[in-house]
């Protein structure tokens, strides 16, 4: 037992939301309907320990603790993602409050099993071996099948939780079968030994590249991908609109945290190789989802576009780091991946608690026409939502111009200044459709043959939740420095 | 020069600190807030004018605070010849744009001066922003106020207008930020506008940059082809909008290229010369062409903004010291002159609803003062002598014949055309046979219409008998644009050395040899 304790207090972090999701869940039925509030505080709760520890887990920068024989480790990279992870939970969970009690659905199991996919994510984030980032992947895409389909009374949440699961486990087999013939290459799953094997065997050897390609195909579906996309419009639509903001926010990072691991420290050797293949998807995915985004009516439809998009902006800083040459190396495309993701995180988490609020009489209003007039009965409201587009469309002095500025950095220094003038002309057209979002709100007024017009309901939590997206967006829009020295030392330790 | 007070700075955050201050307001405080606001920044600025030192290094007022450090990128400002009276000229328009929206802005009236203010810091640090990437923010960060004032408070077809603005200005700029990018890692991984003046590029580099450049210039100046925003987005903004749009972002992208273009890529700058030329005669005397068709007064002032911006950048790119030192004199007559039509059209607009030449025929009767003003600023737009746009146009032309005599003939015709053009409308508008339906209603000017024009009526004056205050400011800036040229031409491009010379400083030795000084 005392062989194992320093692992477990490796795991502490991911122990605590483990456990804390089981509770959850064997506590739910005791819990009388009134008083289910308790658990969200509960689960808030223990993410704000969790953060506590995670931040103090390593003492310096460069230390990597590996724990359960080389499966995880614990390091700086994990460390940033984790804390990254952990406050978009908290902030989701703290949108799903009041979200879910005007849907109808407060179901006490919901926080349970956003716990157990963060801890699918946290684990995901930390492991160095194939197989255990499978099992994280897995905890967390289960996990989200789930709260796709929660919403019960609704045949599109159904449909979308149905389409998810078939999609992602249709993805989960390639990525295992990638697995498997790395296995059979290196006879081991641990990154390391993939790297080694890799080395010996030569970059030419077929069976590398078919799993190399298997893995990216799997990846790609859980970064939703062109073109490997398939499943995002619909289930970002279908889903309840605080899980549709946790899947565009923590999967998203959590998916592109593992991808870039495996790919940097396992298949680093195959750089050439698979930089190339990431470089048309990068394209393929901000040409799609920019383009597609246009011609979208109902605004979780759009966003569900963007964050399409938003990948393939990612992707260019990933594909940068791979092509990085000179002393920096791949690190300044590394850390504007990891830049980027975190501030698409506010601006996102802050739209869809916008849109999540959004009343239309009895039902949610997710059309993009909902929200004509809003400026002139919702002023603040309006000119957050504003903030938020300005911010996804990458206009300065938002969040989002530093994440695009650093990726297209990036890339100019890796020779790409062709794929960055592409990806700035596609953000460009964007700009189109955020900015229509700001046209209906202001310039346009409410349908009136409406006779209730859509209104938003606001509460403390709510308040909180885009408070903090919005002083994310305005802050890190303009003091980026403390966000991109914490990124700039993680990315270190990814080797 | 450093000076120890920052004065810049000041100048950004008082607008800002009014914005903040709508947020509290209410309505009816909202216009004396912003007006309060616009005139402690004009306060803030006036006193520059005097403390600038024409002979002294190129920056002065110098602000120099890291910002972000991986990459370094400072929040660095510095006011030069060139920038100083455009910066007077933007915080000069404000408070007249704030007026002149007193009555004419009835909805959201909180909203409309908070946009306005926001605008104004942009602006400003646009033209003290001594951080390409600072600059960059400041230029982007226009276009939401500039897009909520045309699509909030323009007129019918705003909603066209206003993205049609929106989508063509960020189309052009995105580039200009890859430029950006590009420069930082070829000049010596520094976003530092005076360093960056400083070195040297590959020939091929060169082009490749300048095209982005001017994708991003070009459509703010606007030059022929990229053009076909302004109409749209001039009717359509309100009375304060369009003044804007004509005083003060037109000017950003002859700013841009003078700061950018030149100093930085000479070599790409000469290369296009004549294309540019042909483009900005082309702009001259087709805007003076579609502004002969006009029968609406705020479309035939704006093409014929597109004309008078022409000259300028014409000035600008014939590339030598009277070419531009008359298009930065341009750039603030046009400023002064376009600005005070706009509020004209403005005026007139809130009395008869329209602004159709054919609605608004002999107003000599009934409005003399506000007719003598109209007259005198169309005779300022069409260049007489004695006006503030003689000089300017004046200078371009003799700039331009320095380069090529067939190209100043062509380009005097603009000014024919705008004699023709202006003075038709006048003659209509002026003297025409009134149509009797409107007279009754027509009351002249009100005090503060008087106060609107009458400061820009006297600067007309000001500039036109007595320029040489404003052109000795601006020549030792121009000076060092041009020795910076001519420098980086004796430097061959492939010795990197090269880009490591002194500051701006060492070069006025340089300046005793340069060719062609007027004075």
């Amino acid at each position: 037992m005392s062989l194992y304790g320093t692992d477990l207090l490796a795991l502490l972090p991911e122990l605590i939301v483990a456990v804390t999701a089981c509770l959850v869940i064997v506590l739910d039925p005791i819990t009388p309907a009134s008083r289910r509030d308790l658990l969200a505080w509960l689960s808030v709760g223990a993410l704000a320990l969790c953060l506590g520890i995670t931040a103090e887990q390593i003492s310096a920068l460069n230390v990597r603790v590996s724990a359960f024989s080389d499966l995880v480790v614990i390091d700086a990279y994990a460390r940033f993602w984790k804390i990254v992870l952990c406050g978009v939970t908290g902030l989701t969970i703290l949108l799903s409050l009041p979200y879910l009690k005007a849907e109808r659905i407060h179901l006490g199991e919901y926080y349970g099993f956003i716990l157990l996919a963060l801890s699918g994510m946290m684990v995901m984030v930390s492991s160095v071996d194939l197989l255990t980032i499978y099992l994280g992947t897995e905890l967390m895409s289960l996990s989200l099948y789930v709260m796709t389909g929660l919403n019960r009374s609704k045949p599109r949440s159904l449909e979308a939780a149905a389409k998810y699961f078939v999609l992602g486990a249709f993805s989960s087999g390639i990525l295992l079968y990638g697995i498997s013939l790395l296995y059979g290459v290196a006879g081991s799953t641990k990154l390391i030994s993939i790297a080694g094997a890799i080395g010996t065997r030569g970059v030419d050897d077929p069976l590398v590249l078919i799993a190399t390609i298997l893995l990216a195909v799997g990846f790609g579906f859980k970064l939703a991908a062109v073109p490997f996309h398939m499943w995002t419009p619909d289930v970002y639509q279908g889903a309840p609109t605080s899980v549709t903001t946790f899947m565009a926010v923590a999967a998203k990072a959590a998916s592109f945290a593992a991808f870039m691991r495996v790919f940097v420290e396992g298949l680093g050797g195959l750089k050439a190789d698979w930089s190339l293949l990431f470089l048309l998807i990068s394209i393929l995915t901000l040409v799609l989802g920019n383009v597609v985004a246009i011609v979208q009516t109902n605004i979780k439809r759009m966003l569900a576009y963007s964050s399409i998009a938003h990948a393939g902006y990612a992707l260019i800083g990933f594909v940068a780091a791979a092509r990085g040459v000179g002393a920096s190396g791949g690190t300044p495309g590394l850390a504007s991946v990891m830049i980027y993701l975190t501030l698409y995180t506010f601006m996102t988490l802050g739209a869809f608690a916008v849109i999540g609020m959004l009343r239309k009489g009895g039902v949610e209003g997710e059309e993009i026409d909902d929200f004509a007039g809003l400026a002139k009965r919702q002023p603040l409201a309006a000119f957050l939502m504003l903030v938020f587009m300005a911010s996804l469309a990458g206009i300065p002095p938002t969040a989002g111009f530093i994440g695009k500025l650093y990726v297209f950095m990036a890339a100019v220094e890796a020779g790409l200044a062709w794929l960055a003038a592409i990806a700035l002309i596609f953000a460009v057209v964007s700009a189109y459709y955020y900015m229509r979002v700001v046209m209906v709100m202001y310039m346009r007024d409410p349908n009136p043959s409406s006779d209730t017009p859509p209104h938003l309901v606001t509460s403390p939590a709510l308040s909180f939740v885009l408070a903090c997206a919005v002083a994310g967006v305005i802050f890190f829009g303009l003091f980026p420095n403390p966000l991109v020295s914490f990124a700039l030392q993680s990315v270190l330790t990814l080797k | 020069m450093t000076s120890s007070f920052p004065w810049l700075s000041l100048l950004l955050v008082l607008p800002l600190a009014g914005a903040v201050a709508m947020y509290f307001a209410s309505e009816s405080a909202a216009r004396w807030i912003a007006l309060a606001a616009t005139l402690a920044d004009l306060c803030v600025a006036l006193p520059l004018w005097w403390l600038f030192d024409p002979q002294a290094s190129p920056m002065q007022f110098t602000e120099h605070i890291a910002w972000i450090t991986a990459p370094p990128i400072y929040y660095s400002l510095g006011l030069d010849g060139i920038s100083l009276p455009l910066v007077l000229m933007t915080v000069g328009i404000m408070p007249l744009c704030v007026l002149a929206s007193w009555n004419a802005i009835t909805t959201r009236v909180r909203g409309f001066m908070a946009v306005l203010l926001v605008m104004e810091t942009a602006m400003v640090g646009v033209f003290v922003a001594l951080d390409f990437v600072l600059f960059y923010v400041f230029w982007e960060a226009m276009l939401i106020p500039m897009y909520l004032l045309i699509g909030v408070w323009g007129g019918p077809n705003r909603l066209y207008a206003a993205i049609k603005f929106f989508l063509y200005t960020l189309a052009g700029s995105v580039l200009l930020l890859v430029a950006i990018l590009v420069l930082y890692f070829y000049g010596g991984h520094t976003f530092d506008i005076l360093a960056l003046s400083q070195g040297t590029y590959p020939a091929s580099l060169q082009t490749w940059l300048f095209l982005a450049f001017f994708a991003a210039f070009a459509v703010k100046v606007p030059m022929f082809p990229f053009h076909t925003w302004l109409p749209d987005a001039h009717v359509e903004a309100p009375t304060a909008g369009s003044v804007i749009l004509a005083s003060i972002l037109l000017k950003m992208g002859a700013y841009g290229f003078l700061r950018f273009s030149l100093p930085m890529l000479p070599d790409a700058s000469r290369d296009f010369t004549p294309l540019m030329v042909a483009l900005s005669i082309i702009a001259i005397i087709y805007g003076a062409y579609m502004a002969l068709a006009q029968v609406d007064l705020k479309k035939l002032i704006a093409y014929s903004s597109v004309s008078h911006m022409g000259f300028v950048s014409l000035g600008l790119f014939v590339l030598n010291q009277q070419g531009i030192e008359g298009a930065v004199l341009q750039m603030v007559n046009h400023g002064i002159t376009t600005g005070a039509l706009f509020l004209c059209v403005g005026m007139i607009y809130e009395r008869t609803h329209s602004r159709l030449i054919a609605d608004n025929v002999g107003l000599a009767a009934p409005m003399p003062q506000y007719a003598t003003l109209l007259v005198i600023f169309a005779l300022s737009s069409l260049g007489l002598p004695g006006t503030n746009s003689f000089v300017g146009e004046f200078l371009v032309l003799v700039g331009t014949f320095l380069w090529s005599k067939i190209a100043t003939a062509f380009a005097s015709l603009g000014i024919v055309l705008a004699a023709t053009y202006l003075l038709w409308m006048i003659q209509r508008v002026v003297y025409g046979v009134p149509s009797p339906h409107h007279l009754p209603t027509l009351r002249d000017l009100n005090q503060r219409e008087l106060a609107t024009l009458v400061p820009l009526a006297l600067l007309v004056f000001w500039i036109g008998l007595y320029p040489n205050p404003l052109v000795s400011r601006m020549h030792q800036s121009v000076t060092n644009t041009i020795d910076s040229m001519s420098r980086a031409k004796v430097a061959p491009t492939a010795h990197p050395s090269a880009g490591g010379r002194g500051p701006l400083l060492a070069d006025s030795e340089a300046q005793l040899t340069t060719q062609g000084t007027l004075r």
